[in-house]
């Protein structure tokens, strides 16, 4: 009767279960390493790297990298061209960063709070396609909207609006010779692109504000504006803030995007992917890729400390 | 005053929002059309179908497409088994250094792509490795593996730990349960980020860019002609291909996982 309720083992499958049973820090360990390797080398090993090579300087007259530390190559960073690629990049994502927040709060409140059933799927899908589906193709979509002679502009002569067009392009700064070569494109451009990952955590966020509180608000009296504004802003903003991490981080990285539309002004993405091709300059590559890395990570304390993990 | 019904004003707005998503793409489609050699012109001064056949007549389209594929196979077959490694560990028990792992396997997407570009490249560059098709897949596994791991690692959780517990009571061993059990159970959530994956790899183009050295996959063949076009209709054609590959993939996950909690994409 006392048998013991050991099955013997048959072959090195069910000793090595065995083994697994007794050690299961073994398997763990077994689990982790291909992938922490592969992340750990490839990824942190070229990171790595990438810092290296910040503290690296060129030389002026040979062109070589030279491979000693040096804070100069960040001091170059100051100089006022490429300060102002800075600035330029902080305030155009975070322009982005608002368009999309406002452009994208009616589609996820109503998808959060009436689109049932075979809506809901709908607007799902509506937001996840767009997502998901080709950035290149959604870029190449706008240079055809935006183009002198394209859509717009044909809309705006059929609807006899061309004047409120030319208004707009005379503006100074973010107007231009036309949508597709000013900084207005580039922007609708970026919000068309990154809106999707605003509308995914807003509506996350949206869609665990409790009704029963909506209700008390109204029954105390509030209007729908109060209500939106005391009630359902201040309980979605950890999903707003969520959403704004993509926004703000995808828009500064970007180099595609002011490479295709907008009037050829210099973007941190596009500094980077200059200087490590044709100008050769390694070292200030690395140290325009570090400054995105340092803003996300001050943005990323502040976010965490507003909440926003919890609506990931 | 709250009613359960939308305000008109709401409704009219979130249809106009999830319009303005989808009505560009078509634009796409509509000029892969266009009789229009040069310019953008709307509407189009007429409407052929020549460009389809100037497309596949394009030996250069064809290597772009072939490389695209390989590369997307290659890098979502690399990152299903790291992916699901990693979400195994991570579903299997708590130890130091948890949090550090999530935050590492999610960083290749958190940071914007133009630093794992120059990251991967700036590496390549110290360790003379010159460019290869296989750089370009090291680079799109790197960031693959996380869309893999988002979709087990949800499948997992639902998955109670009893299934694997009673299949070592009936005396399977490790690989018998894993094969008879475990994979049976996660198989759509391991597919569905495998789609992802692939459809994440097929159109990348920011790390690309700088891994590739002179191949050209498709997303690349496209960048080059967005900035020095030739024959803008065949562009079009192009970006339909590129489009068809990415969203029939995700169409696919979404099937796949549409009864679950974990309904694939919610997270990229």
């Amino acid at each position: 009767m006392t048998a013991p309720a050991i099955i013997p083992a048959r072959g090195p499958a069910d000793r090595l279960t065995a083994l697994f049973w007794r050690r299961p820090r073994l398997l763990l360990a077994l689990l982790l390493t291909p992938p922490l390797l592969w992340l750990g080398l490839v990824y942190l090993g070229s990171l790595a790297a990438l810092l290296l090579q910040s503290f690296y300087s060129i030389d002026e007259f040979s062109g070589r990298v030279v491979p000693e530390f040096t804070l100069k190559t960040y001091a170059e960073l100051l100089r006022p061209s490429n300060y102002d690629v800075i600035i330029r990049t902080v305030l155009m994502s975070a322009a982005v960063t608002i368009g999309c927040a406002i452009l994208a709060f009616p589609i996820a409140y109503f998808a959060a709070r009436y689109a049932r059933g075979r809506w809901k799927a709908i607007f799902y899908l509506g937001v996840m396609l767009p997502l998901w589906s080709s950035y290149l193709v959604k870029v190449y979509a706008w240079k055809l909207i935006l183009a002198k002679e394209g859509i717009i502009t044909w809309v705006a002569s059929a609807t006899h609006t061309t004047p409120v067009l030319d208004a707009i392009l005379a503006l100074p700064i973010i107007g231009g010779n036309s949508l597709s070569t000013s900084y207005l494109g580039m922007f609708a451009v970026f919000v068309y692109v990154w809106i999707p990952y605003m509308i995914l955590p807003m509506q996350a966020a949206l869609e665990r504000v409790p009704t029963s509180m909506l209700e008390a608000s109204a029954d105390l009296g509030a209007t729908r504006a109060q209500t939106f504004r005391t009630v359902i802003l201040p309980l979605a903003l950890p999903g707003i803030i969520a959403g704004s991490i993509f926004t703000f981080s995808l828009t500064m990285g970007d180099y595609i995007i002011p490479q295709i539309v907008g009037n050829s002004a210099n973007f941190i993405g596009m500094a980077v992917y200059q200087l490590q091709g044709t100008a050769g300059n390694i070292p200030l590559a690395a140290a325009f890729a570090v400054v995105p890395i340092v803003i996300m990570l001050i943005y990323l304390t502040l976010a965490k400390r507003a909440g926003a993990f919890d609506a990931l | 005053m709250r009613s359960d019904r939308a305000s008109p004003l709401l409704k009219i707005t979130a249809t106009l929002g999830l319009l303005f998503l989808h009505v560009p793409i078509l634009l796409i489609f509509l000029y892969a059309f266009t009789t229009e050699e040069r310019t953008y012109q709307f509407p189009p001064p007429g409407l052929t179908t020549q460009w389809f056949a100037a497309a596949w007549a394009r030996p250069d389209i064809w290597e772009a497409l072939a490389l695209s594929l390989k590369v997307a196979l290659i890098a979502t077959f690399l990152a299903m088994i790291l992916g699901t490694l990693v979400s195994a560990a991570m579903s299997r028990a708590k130890f130091f250094g948890r949090e550090q792992i999530t935050l590492l396997i999610l960083l290749p997407i958190a940071l914007p792509g133009v630093i794992t570009g120059i990251s991967l490249r700036s590496a390549f560059g110290l360790m003379d490795i010159p460019f290869s098709t296989w750089t370009i897949i090291l680079g799109h596994a790197t960031f693959c593996i996380v869309i893999v791991y988002n979709n087990a690692v949800a499948r997992f959780r639902r998955l109670s730990g009893g299934v694997m517990e009673a299949s070592a009571d009936l005396g399977a061993n490790a690989f018998q349960s894993f094969w008879y059990i475990l994979l049976p159970n996660l198989g759509t959530a391991l597919l569905a980020g495998g789609m992802l994956a692939f459809a994440l790899s097929f159109d990348e183009v920011i790390v690309t860019t700088f891994t590739a050295g002179q191949q050209a996959t498709l997303p690349i063949w496209m960048l080059e002609e967005l900035i020095r076009p030739r024959q803008r209709p065949v562009t079009n054609v192009v970006a339909m291909v590129v489009f068809a590959a990415t969203v029939v993939p995700i169409l696919l996950a979404f099937y796949l996982t549409r009864n679950g909690s974990e309904t694939a994409g919610a997270g990229k």
